[in-house]
């Protein structure tokens, strides 16, 4: 061989040999656990920075007032926020809406202008206009939806700080400017028409629930609707076998599945939350693992005292191809971020949203209205009750 | 010899096409036999004949009968699909019957196709299996072949019929299918703590990658000594020419020790085929005799412990205010 052709060879194996490494994506790890058990996060880069991107938090609106009048006297109807100051609830009707329906803004929810034939009037820019002198009007599904979403919101960052932490959230955190937030599910559709061969048992079709793999992909009808009853652990607490753990291949197949769907919906492998050495073992975990049991108690509690109730208040447009209500998962709020929004809290900036408060009653007027007087109109029921209290349909 | 001593085929032997030895069925000997250039790049140039033989040919039909049992369930899981079929291959698969069905034979769309498939792969298996030790036989070999094959023939029964009957459900066995077999394997895993901790799997893994190592080491030292007449291998175990001497030599001083030209086939062999054994025997003992591998490794001082690096929390389950998340099935 001439050492023309050698040098040649030579050049083309490390072009070659370089093209192949530069053709990896930059990766920056974190290491979690003890050192050289694994317990890392990889992630390319790319992604890192599509997350910094995609999980960027919209600035505060300037603090308001806290004096002054409560909102329940200052408006009419006014079941869940009350106890605000006029001023705070104003501002939270605006953060409201530049974090649900931007574009649509007020009519989205409130009562719209209406002309003489009773259509809803609109804007030079087409949009639908909301009447001001009709704000307390629950005409429309969505501020009845709004309400008991609002009711949703403080029962989270109140009574879910095992999994929010002091962190919480806002309606900011699932909408991201949608007025339906981009991620949520529905029962999946039952497979018609195949009884002699075919069946496939809910799994091996490609899957975004379960992270594209061949899993079942019932696991948030199993695991995480309202009345889901299924155990998720599968791994016996004895070396032997001992007839206490019934689990089986198939039923472990599900549970991977829903771990597929955390491992998604978060953005992270099995070992943020688990020590894989032993999936099952509490005293080897991280405590993100934890966090992520009352994250999954806290959607099945969502799911069922919140979201399914809403079914009738919906209209059908809204609700899944087997006529159920849309339902929440860890993606819903997570969106591919280990922390929604990736750790910045919303909540400091918006703390009438922190706890669910008891609604103070209206401050009768100073005086008694003289005899025969007309009574104040449109005053609504007085509302009394704490959250969660039903939505009123 | 030296044109044997570079890593690809450079030097092909060409010689006129033969038939093989006179057999009495001949209407089993298909194929008129031809010389390929291509193909003797990687094996022999010579292509064909194929003898069948009647274990073949029956062979080949059970496998062809399970193949479509396969298929046509996966075609049909996406409604008769062409391009879905081709779309979603990688995740389709023909299940088991559910655990709750037991050994009973379910209904066809139920596990019942998955029970007939594999009935008919593994006869076609085993038809296989007495066809190479016949072959061998016939053609005055010793059946090293067939028993290695039947090694593996061993893990396969383990996976799909022997624990499935010590466990008392078809659902414990694998899905044909690329994907779902992988996530079943992951899956089989996890519910019995960690195979990582299984002893016989990890003396599977040992025979695997030592097979590995073993097949390089080997074939390295024999091309590398062809230009002495390495390559005959066997001639060289009885009369140790100096090829054997060098590759001995070679060992000896990079590692002290070294097989020898016989022994080394002995080592390939037994490595391959401790490969399956070793893993149908830790399979065998999964969910029958040890429920929990890791924890079985820590009862026995297997799995080390470490500090954990970070803060431990108990199991939230057991906290007393957690009891109000209880699920009762």
């Amino acid at each position: 061989m001439s050492p023309f052709l050698k040098a040649s060879g030579v050049f083309v194996a490390l072009l070659l040999t370089s093209g192949v490494v530069l053709a990896f994506e930059r990766t920056s790890s974190f290491q979690m656990g003890h050192p050289g058990v694994g317990m890392d996060l990889v992630q390319t880069n790319k992604e890192l920075e599509a997350k910094v991107q995609a999980n960027k938090v919209p600035a505060a609106l300037p603090a308001a007032s806290s004096d002054g009048q409560l909102a329940v006297d200052a408006y009419k109807n006014v079941q869940v926020l009350g106890h605000l100051s006029s001023g705070d609830f104003t501002r939270l009707m605006t953060a409201i809406t530049t974090w649900v329906a931007p574009e649509q803004g007020c009519a989205y929810c409130h009562a719209p202008v209406k002309d003489a034939n009773g259509n809803p009037e609109k804007d030079e820019d087409g949009y639908i206009i909301a009447d001001t002198n009709n704000l307390h009007s629950d005409e429309l599904y969505a501020k009845r939806v709004a309400r008991r979403m609002l009711q949703m919101t403080m029962q989270i960052n109140g009574e879910w700080q095992p999994h929010v932490k002091a962190t919480g959230v806002t309606c900011y955190t699932c909408h991201r400017g949608n007025p339906v937030p981009q991620y949520i599910w529905f029962n999946g559709t039952p497979v018609e028409g195949r009884p002699m061969i075919g069946s496939n048992g809910s799994q091996n079709g490609p899957s975004l629930k379960v992270g594209l793999a061949s899993l079942p992909s019932d696991s948030f009808e199993t695991y995480l609707r309202g009345d889901a009853t299924a155990n998720i652990r599968v791994i016996s607490k004895s070396a032997l076998p001992d007839e206490a753990n019934v689990a089986t291949v198939k039923s472990t197949e599900q549970t991977y599945g829903l771990m597929m769907h955390m491992s998604t919906s978060l953005g992270v492998n099995c070992t943020y939350c688990h020590n894989s050495r032993s999936m099952a073992e509490w005293s080897t975990s991280p405590p993100t693992r934890n966090t992520a049991w009352y994250g999954i108690r806290m959607v099945r509690e969502l799911n069922r005292e919140y979201l399914e109730p809403l079914h009738d208040t919906y209209p059908a447009n809204r609700l899944g191809p087997t006529g159920d209500a849309p339902k929440a998962n860890c993606t819903t709020c997570h969106q591919g971020a280990f922390k929604p929004l990736l750790g910045v809290s919303m909540l400091k900036d918006y703390q009438v949203l922190a706890a669910a408060k008891t609604q103070p009653a209206k401050t009768p007027p100073p005086e008694p209205a003289p005899e025969g007087a007309p009574a104040p109109e449109g005053a609504p029921a007085p509302e009394g009750a704490a959250p969660p209290a039903p939505a009123t349909p | 010899m030296a044109d044997y001593m570079n890593i690809f085929t450079q030097l092909q032997v060409a010689s006129p096409p033969h038939a093989g030895p006179p057999i009495p069925n001949k209407e089993f000997r298909a194929g008129r036999p031809f010389l390929s250039k291509l193909i003797g790049w990687f094996g022999n140039a010579q292509v064909g004949p194929v003898y069948l033989g009647t274990l073949g040919v029956f062979s080949l039909i059970c496998g062809f009968i399970a193949f479509e049992i396969i298929g046509l369930n996966m075609w049909a899981s996406v409604n008769w699909s062409l391009s879905e079929f081709i779309r979603q291959l990688p995740w389709l698969a023909l299940e088991p019957p559910a655990p709750s069905n037991g050994l009973a034979f379910p209904k066809l769309n139920e596990g019942g196709w998955w029970l007939m498939a594999g009935f008919f792969l593994t006869l076609a298996i085993i038809l296989w299996w007495v066809r190479t030790y016949r072959r061998a036989r016939a053609h005055g070999m010793g059946t090293h072949v067939a028993w290695a094959f039947a090694a593996a023939i061993w893990l396969y029964l383990v996976l799909g019929f022997f624990r499935p009957l010590l466990m008392g459900s078809w659902g414990e066995a694998v899905p044909f299918g690329i994907f779902p077999h992988l996530d079943w394997t992951a899956a089989l895993s996890i519910r019995y703590g960690n195979l990582f901790y299984n002893p016989f799997h990890a003396l599977s893994i040992v025979f695997l990658y030592g097979s590995t190592l073993l097949f390089a080491m080997h074939g390295a030292t024999v091309l590398a000594l062809s230009h002495l007449g390495g390559e005959r291998e066997v001639g060289q175990i009885v009369d140790r020419g100096t090829a054997a001497e060098r590759g001995a030599l070679f060992w000896r001083w990079t590692m002290g020790f070294n097989a020898t030209f016989e022994s080394i086939h002995r080592w390939a062999w037994w490595f391959a085929v401790l490969c399956p054994l070793t893993g149908g025997i830790g399979i065998l003992l999964t969910g029958t005799a040890v429920d929990n591998w890791y924890l079985w490794a820590v009862k026995h001082d297997f799995a080390p412990s470490y500090a954990a690096a970070y803060q431990v929390l108990p199991d939230p389950a057991t906290l007393p205010e957690n009891s109000k998340f209880e699920v009762k099935p």
